[in-house]
């Protein structure tokens, strides 16, 4: 299935392939982000890593860097 | 996949814990940390008067947020805001914005200060002058003009944001550095000595990751910006919070065990280095200081040679 996923971070969008049954945290190890960095939100709302995505499912990932 | 609490659809899995809660259960589980936090270190006293050190990012603004809620139970508890701009160029403008309109709507008082005004120079400036460690250079003018402007408006108690993650990170580049004296200084009330001319900094968010944080400021649409500094990548902070991380991932509860331990030892260390201790004038500012001359002084003397 096809993912859209807008990375804030490095402000681009990319589009992920990922198996069917696929979760959140199988989408952040694709690309190589730890999960405890950020925040991820399906149609703006948050989910947790173990949620199941969905295909053309439109993805957000949040850095939650802060300063020190 | 439902909250444990009531339910409902989670937005976070708790770190340290794996329990999940929903918007409305983590909501109340992060504003009882908070207060669990202030009550049990004692850091606000009833009539205190409170500014805190607003960057209009996600965290202090999370912080501002949460105080409010706390004044407004508090009638004699005074909150203000202090911003200080440090010359970011595409970065602090935004974050400016997102302040004042915060403090528009919620009728707190926000006052702003720069370096450029106060210094002659912003830190995009400075950086480009001279070959400086951004984080350090803006860490000591940043805690410089926080603590004479809280001093000069008069306020009890300076409120900073820092979390479970800013204070790990803070603890390690300390070990790393051999500074154990700055540790001394570190843990959610802040200081070895009290002295008047230093207003002690209190950190309601000491018990909370950045990641919960993150996720409150989110849930209540403080802001839309999750953009982090330009100045942090490549810093010792950045690749100490990058090797925490990853023994997070690699050992859940790394983090909430270095604060542990490191809240047994702070009241030796407290205690240690109090004797040793004596609060100076800065020769130039007359400012407080550990040395004759601060720290401050010390970084416009050089770049003033460099000029």
């Amino acid at each position: 299935m096809k993912i859209n996923v807008f990375i804030e971070r490095e402000n681009k969008n990319i589009t992920v392939n990922l198996k069917e049954g696929s979760t959140f945290s199988d989408l952040l190890k694709a690309l190589k982000i730890n999960a405890i960095t950020v925040l991820t939100a399906r149609n703006n709302e948050l989910t947790t890593i173990d949620t199941k995505l969905k295909d053309k499912d439109k993805i957000k990932i949040l850095s939650v860097i802060s300063g020190g | 996949m439902v909250c444990k609490k009531c339910a409902i659809k989670p937005v976070i899995i708790l770190p340290n814990s794996n329990v999940k809660l929903c918007s409305s259960c983590f909501t109340k589980y992060f504003e009882k940390k908070v207060y669990k936090t202030i009550r049990q270190y004692k850091l606000i006293d009833k009539k205190d008067r409170i500014a805190v050190a607003l960057s209009g990012g996600k965290d202090s603004l999370s912080l501002l947020y949460v105080l409010n809620k706390l004044a407004t139970t508090q009638k004699d508890l005074a909150l203000i805001a202090i911003l200080i701009d440090e010359g970011i160029h595409g970065y602090r403008e935004l974050t400016i914005k997102d302040a004042k309109a915060f403090c528009r709507k919620y009728k707190i008082d926000l006052k702003i200060y720069s370096y450029q005004q106060e210094f002659g120079y912003s830190l995009d400036k400075l950086l480009k002058k001279i070959n400086l460690n951004a984080c350090t250079t803006c860490g000591v003018l940043r805690r410089y003009l926080l603590n004479k402007y809280a001093r000069n408006l008069k306020v009890t108690k300076l409120a900073t944001a820092h979390n479970l993650d800013d204070e790990a990170q803070a603890i390690l580049m300390n070990l790393f550095r051999n500074n154990v004296e700055i540790s001394a200084r570190l843990g959610p009330l802040t200081g070895i000595v009290k002295d008047d001319r230093f207003i002690p900094r209190i950190k309601p968010f000491y018990f909370l990751t950045e990641k919960e944080t993150a996720t409150y400021a989110y849930l209540k649409k403080l802001t839309s910006q999750f953009s982090e500094c330009p100045n942090i990548t490549g810093s010792l902070r950045d690749n100490v919070r990058n090797l925490l991380n990853g023994f997070e991932e690699l050992y859940p509860g790394t983090k909430h065990s270095i604060i542990n331990s490191f809240l047994e030892t702070l009241p030796l260390l407290k205690k240690h280095y109090a004797t040793k201790k004596k609060i100076q004038e800065c020769q130039y500012c007359q400012e407080p200081c550990s040395g004759e001359i601060c720290k401050t002084c010390q970084l416009l003397e050089r770049i003033k040679r460099n000029h």
